[in-house]
Formats: structure tokens, C-alpha cells, sequence
């Protein structure tokens, strides 16, 4: 259980540390187009030619080729190899958006391109966009979830705490939210806010609307946790020595919950990453051309995309490994703080 | 109070309570429909003043609410505005075939994910439970919106299922009995893929809940007098852990309302998803505000059902009403 832990742990670390430096990680620059490489397969690496073996790998650049049926397609250009490099410099990018560099950690000489999920309509890096957009979509679900947490708990402790009406209208409207279909909700919501924003402002409108939905599971757990802890013997035991009310939730009441919290944060960030992607594949998140997984995702709203070009369902992929991880985490952390619990 | 009295007053609030949301919600909303309007220099201001008046917009807030509510109790849900038409007929012809998809996503699920759930339960640790347990808690795992891409995805490429619609272009042409083999054909990947979500989410449950009644005290004692383990699961265990399902049930819903949204608006099945998607877009204000009074009506029509089931299935909840006369 511990080494299960440990891994998804380092595994998540792991996930969020490429995230944040995608600009290193990240061979190209996410909106730069190619307008000679639109949907150009990933590229394929290679360890022979017809002079043998080589053990440094190696990439051929795409050739474009215009076959009957009028569809392009590529075939590997085999007159020149550019060997795979790492730590080169290349496009100049804001390392954590503070120090300027333009140090990646692999790529190719020009004008060679090393596209590992291929390129999408622009001829844009489809891998870059997914560590860029991965910057956007998880940041927002981690957001939405801490916006969702703070006033759930906030809410949750007023209603357990001070019982009575508070509680029960309090209550009441947790109901109301939770009875809804949430995504009928959330278009509801968005539709009545601005559609074209920047980016900034579309992301803090996007983590609020959706933080703003959550907000009620998190609120009733909470709310039962301070109502059981409300009436133990050392809270009226401290209560009675004089303590005030903030004293007593900070120093004895919230602590129990803290485990609750971390649980329903696992559980809820892989949600809220998907309410974002969600959004943005509907068009009503995050803009083009800054990349999200959403907004990468819905070219392939188009069938003929759907079919032909199958590498543009990467982002899904890192989507589901982003979900999995989290989500096992949650399980840890459910099964832990039961066992506490009995 | 009856149960069932208690039960519709508790979802006639529920609804109520749902539409001054709603109104909340445009209270406070920065921009309207006209917003785009008022940029174009060849409608004049007042053009657009008389068009707000005309929908009733430059009301204060509890005018328009209270009689957007004395429309609605004569099923009349306003007007929409980039349509041109009353939203009621507007939105009962797509939820039709939203209701056609959830029911029979939510029989199937129902079908498939009750025997698993208890055959997992019964036989603990077998291979047909570690199964179950690994693919439902990948599968609860994976958003719906993979799912449905991904299903998606295999079905267009392998030509196995019919995509995209809810009928063929030569519909009209067909016998009745095509006819209805074709909207089959439609709704078989739509349908499959809530299927799929639901059943992970839902199988699980069951199994947990079957779980905690075989191993009650009871239950011990009862295989103590040599009662069969058929008899025990079907006499004695499933009618104690049908409570909680059915519970599940009404919560179910609001999962599988939101899934068939986005699948809708994937699949392009002509449902409610696509209209209030298009609305949004738009910000048609009374058409967004019926599709979601319309998901919250059959959430309520569907937790109503449930507790009718509930009433049915649990002698405990009789025996209250009887109490209380």
C-alpha cells in the first residue's frame, strides 16, 4: 500500500513537473504554424540506413505527396537523416513565464522536424500543444477544485456549526445543486457570460463557473464531519474552558477534515479537468490558437479528421493517464482515511 | 404528510427552486443576445430598445420572473429569440429523442449492471469479480467525453454502426419496419456508449451494497441453519440491498442527463444536447433556460419514479406511511 503510494505520488509529481516546464520539454512552440506539414503523421525513429546500424537514432523529414484522390499524404524524405539531439536550442520560449531561454530537451537540425504525435490542420506540434495545453487544462481543474473546496467548506462549517435554520437552508440549496444534470448547468451558466475573452479572463470565468457548480458535495461532507465532531467530548471539553467559536473549528474541528479534503480534491481535479476539456471541445472554453486539450479535441468533431488522422486523439490519451493517476490516488486516500475511521 | 405527497411537494420546490436560479443566473450576467447587435452601425439604438421591450428584457427581474412562472404553469416557456418561436414545441420535439436515448441507456444499464453487480458480490474474489472490478474502475476513471470519441472513433473507421443522426437520408422511403431498424442502427452507438459509462459506476455500487448485506449478522446466522446459498441471496439478501439501488437510481439520473449531452452533441443524435449547445452559443435566453428547466424535469419525473419503487420494494417505508395515518 505504501509503495502504491509512493509511485502515484511520484507519477503525479512527475506529470505536473513536464507540465510546468513545457517549454523545455516541448521541442517547438505550440502556435507556430507549418503550412507546408498540415496533419503529418508522427515521425518515426530510426536506428538504420542502408549504411547500417547506428546507435544514435535518427528521423527522416515527411516529403508531401499528392497521390490520385487528391488527398495528401507523406512519405519519409530518406536523402537526409538529422539525428535526434538533446538539449538544443531552439524556438525561445519563458521558462515558468519569468526567465527567457530557448533550451529544449530534444530535437532536430533544421529545417528536419521531429513531430512525435504529429501535426494537426496548421501543421502545428501536436505534442507541444499537449504539454501547453496540459499547462491550461489541469491548472484550471486543479483551480476550479480549490474554488470549489474553499467554499464548500467555508459553507459546509457555517451549516454544521451553527445547526438550526442556517444549516437547513443551507442545506436546501446544496440540494438544488446537486439534483441538477451539472453539464446542463454549466452550458446554463455559460451562456449567460461573455463568449470572447482572453485567455486570462476566459480561464478565472471557466475555474469560477465550474468551482461556483461543485461547490455542494464538498459542502455536505464537510457539514456531516463538523456535526459529528461538533459534540465531542474534548470540543465541549474546550468549549467549556472559554473557547471562542474560530477557536475551536480552526484548532480541533477542521483538522478532522483535512483528510476528507485532500480525498475530494483527488476526485474532483480529474472532474473539473474534463468539465474544462469538455467546455473548450463544445467551443465555449479556452480560445484558439492558445492550445487546451479541450479545444485540440474538437477538430475532431469533423468525421473525416476522426478517421484519417488517428494521432490526433493524443490529448485523449493524456487526458485518460491524468485521470487515471488522480483517481487512483482518490482510492488510496479513501480506503486510508476509512481505516482511520473504524 | 404521505410519503408520496411529501415526495412531490419536496419536487414541485426542487423545480421551482431551479428556475430563480435561472433567473439569478441572467440577473447577473455581463451580456445578452444583443450585445452583437449593438455593434453593427445599421441598427440603430432604438431599434434594438424596441426589440428588448418586445421580449420582455427591460423588465426588473421579479416582473419577468413572475411572469415568465404564470406562462410556464400553462406550459408555455417564453420565447426564443434567435429561433422565432415559442421554446415549448421547440424543445419537446428534440427531448423526445433525448428520453428515447437516456430510457433505453438506463434499461440497459440497469439489465446489464444488477446481475453483474450481485454475481460479482456472491462470488467474491473470483475471476468474474476482479474482472468487474479492474474494468469498472478504469472505466469510472476515463471522462465520458474519451468514451465517446473513442467509441466513436472505432465506429466511423470500421463502418460498424450507423453514425451521425437519428435516420437515413431515405427514411421517408422505407417500410416500417426498416424504419425502425434504422433509428435501431442510430441509436446503437449513442446508447452503447452511455451504457458504458453508466454500467462502471453503477455496477460498482450495486456490488458494494449486496456486499455489506451478506455479510450483516443476519444473513451469517441464516447460512448457520443450512439455507441454500440460492435461496439466501434471492430470499434473503436482494430484497434488503434493493433499497439503496433504487436509491442510486434517482441519483443516477443527473450522470446520465449530463452524459447524454455530450454524447448527443458528439453523435450529432438530434436531441436536446445539440439545441441547448446551439443556444448557448447564442445566448438564446429562454431556450437555455428551458432545456435546463426540461433536465430538471426529468430528473424530478425520474426521482419520483424512484421513490414509487421505493415505496414498492421496502416494507420499511410502508410501514412509516402506515404510522402516520
Amino acid at each position: 500500500m505504501r509503495t502504491r503510494t509512493a509511485i502515484l505520488v511520484a507519477l503525479l509529481a512527475g506529470l505536473h513537473l513536464v507540465l510546468l516546464f513545457a517549454g523545455f520539454f516541448a521541442p517547438y512552440d505550440p502556435t507556430t504554424q507549418n503550412r507546408d506539414l498540415p496533419y503529418a503523421p508522427p515521425t518515426r525513429l530510426h536506428f538504420m540506413d542502408s549504411s547500417g546500424f547506428h546507435l544514435h537514432p535518427f528521423v527522416y523529414a515527411w516529403k508531401s505527396v499528392v497521390d490520385d484522390n487528391q488527398s495528401d499524404s507523406y512519405r519519409e524524405d530518406r536523402t537526409h537523416e538529422y539525428p535526434i539531439r538533446v538539449f538544443v536550442s531552439g524556438s525561445s520560449y519563458k521558462l515558468l513565464g519569468i526567465c527567457e531561454t530557448s533550451a529544449h530537451l530534444f530535437g532536430v537540425a533544421e529545417p528536419g522536424k521531429v513531430v512525435v504525435f504529429g501535426t494537426d490542420a496548421y501543421g502545428r506540434d501536436e505534442f507541444s500543444r499537449i504539454l501547453f495545453g496540459g499547462q491550461i487544462s489541469v491548472a484550471a481543474g486543479i483551480t476550479a477544485t480549490l474554488i470549489a473546496l474553499l467554499a464548500g467548506s467555508i459553507l459546509g462549517v457555517i451549516a454544521g456549526y451553527y445547526g438550526r435554520w442556517v444549516d437547513e437552508s443551507l442545506m436546501g440549496v446544496t440540494e438544488l445543486f446537486l439534483s441538477l444534470p451539472w453539464l446542463y448547468f454549466l452550458l446554463g451558466v455559460r451562456a449567460f457570460l461573455p463568449l470572447h475573452l482572453s485567455t486570462i479572463r476566459t480561464f478565472f470565468l471557466l475555474t469560477g463557473v465550474i468551482g461556483l457548480i461543485g461547490w455542494a458535495r464538498p459542502a455536505r461532507l464537510v457539514r456531516g464531519l463538523v456535526l459529528s465532531a461538533r459534540n465531542r467530548n474534548y470540543v465541549l471539553a474546550a468549549r467549556g474552558f472559554g473557547g471562542s467559536d474560530v477557536y475551536l473549528l480552526r484548532r480541533h474541528i477542521l483538522p478532522e477534515a483535512f483528510g476528507l479534503l485532500l480525498t475530494q480534491a483527488a476526485l474532483l481535479v480529474p472532474r473539473y479537468i474534463a468539465a474544462e476539456v469538455t467546455l473548450s471541445f463544445f467551443g465555449l472554453g479556452v480560445n484558439e490558437p492558445v492550445p487546451s486539450w479541450g479545444n485540440m479535441l474538437s477538430t475532431l468533431q469533423q468525421y473525416s479528421v476522426l478517421v484519417s488522422y488517428g494521432w490526433l486523439l493524443a490529448p485523449a490519451c493524456a487526458l485518460v493517464v491524468t485521470s487515471v493517476i488522480y483517481s487512483s490516488l482518490a482510492d488510496v486516500f479513501h480506503s486510508r482515511l476509512k481505516s482511520y475511521s473504524t | 404528510m404521505n410519503y408520496l405527497a411529501r415526495r412531490l411537494v419536496r419536487a414541485v420546490l426542487l423545480l421551482i427552486g431551479v428556475s430563480a436560479l435561472c433567473f439569478l443566473f441572467t440577473e447577473m450576467a455581463p451580456g445578452s443576445f444583443f450585445d452583437e447587435m449593438r455593434l453593427n452601425p445599421q441598427i440603430s439604438p432604438e431599434t434594438i430598445a424596441a426589440l428588448r421591450s418586445h421580449y420582455g428584457l427591460d423588465q426588473p427581474l421579479l416582473v419577468r420572473y413572475g411572469r415568465w412562472m404564470k406562462s410556464a404553469l400553462h406550459a408555455d416557456l417564453g420565447y426564443s429569440i434567435a429561433y422565432n418561436t415559442p421554446v415549448a414545441p421547440l424543445l419537446w420535439s428534440r427531448a423526445k429523442n433525448t428520453l428515447l436515448l437516456t430510457t433505453t441507456a438506463l434499461l440497459l444499464t440497469w439489465m446489464i449492471s444488477v446481475p453483474l453487480g450481485v454475481w460479482a458480490a456472491n462470488r467474491r474474489g473470483g475471476l468474474l469479480d476482479k474482472t468487474v472490478n479492474l474494468a469498472s474502475s478504469f472505466l469510472v476513471s476515463v471522462p465520458e467525453l474519451v468514451i465517446a470519441v473513442a467509441l466513436l472513433a472505432i465506429a466511423v473507421r470500421w463502418r460498424v454502426l450507423r453514425v451521425g443522426g437519428m435516420m437515413s437520408a431515405d427514411y421517408e422511403s422505407l417500410s416500417a419496419w426498416a424504419k425502425l431498424q434504422d433509428i435501431i442502427l442510430h441509436l446503437a452507438l449513442p446508447a452503447f456508449i452511455l451504457v458504458l459509462a453508466e454500467t462502471a459506476v453503477i455496477v460498482r455500487h450495486v456490488r458494494a451494497s449486496v456486499l455489506e448485506v451478506l455479510g450483516a449478522p443476519y444473513v451469517q446466522a441464516a447460512r448457520g441453519f443450512g439455507i441454500s446459498r440460492a435461496r439466501l441471496l434471492f430470499r434473503h439478501v436482494l430484497p434488503v440491498a434493493a433499497n439503496p439501488a433504487i436509491s442510486l437510481l434517482g441519483f443516477s439520473l443527473a450522470g446520465l442527463l449530463s452524459g447524454s449531452l455530450l454524447v448527443e452533441v458528439v453523435c450529432g443524435w438530434p436531441g436536446l444536447g445539440p439545441l441547448i449547445l446551439e443556444a448557448t452559443l447564442s445566448r438564446d435566453l429562454y431556450l437555455v433556460i428551458g432545456g435546463i428547466m426540461f433536465s430538471a424535469l426529468f430528473m424530478v419525473g425520474g426521482n419520483l419514479v424512484a421513490d414509487v419503487m421505493l415505496l414498492a420494494f421496502d416494507p420499511r417505508i410502508r410501514t412509516e406511511v402506515m404510522d402516520a395515518h
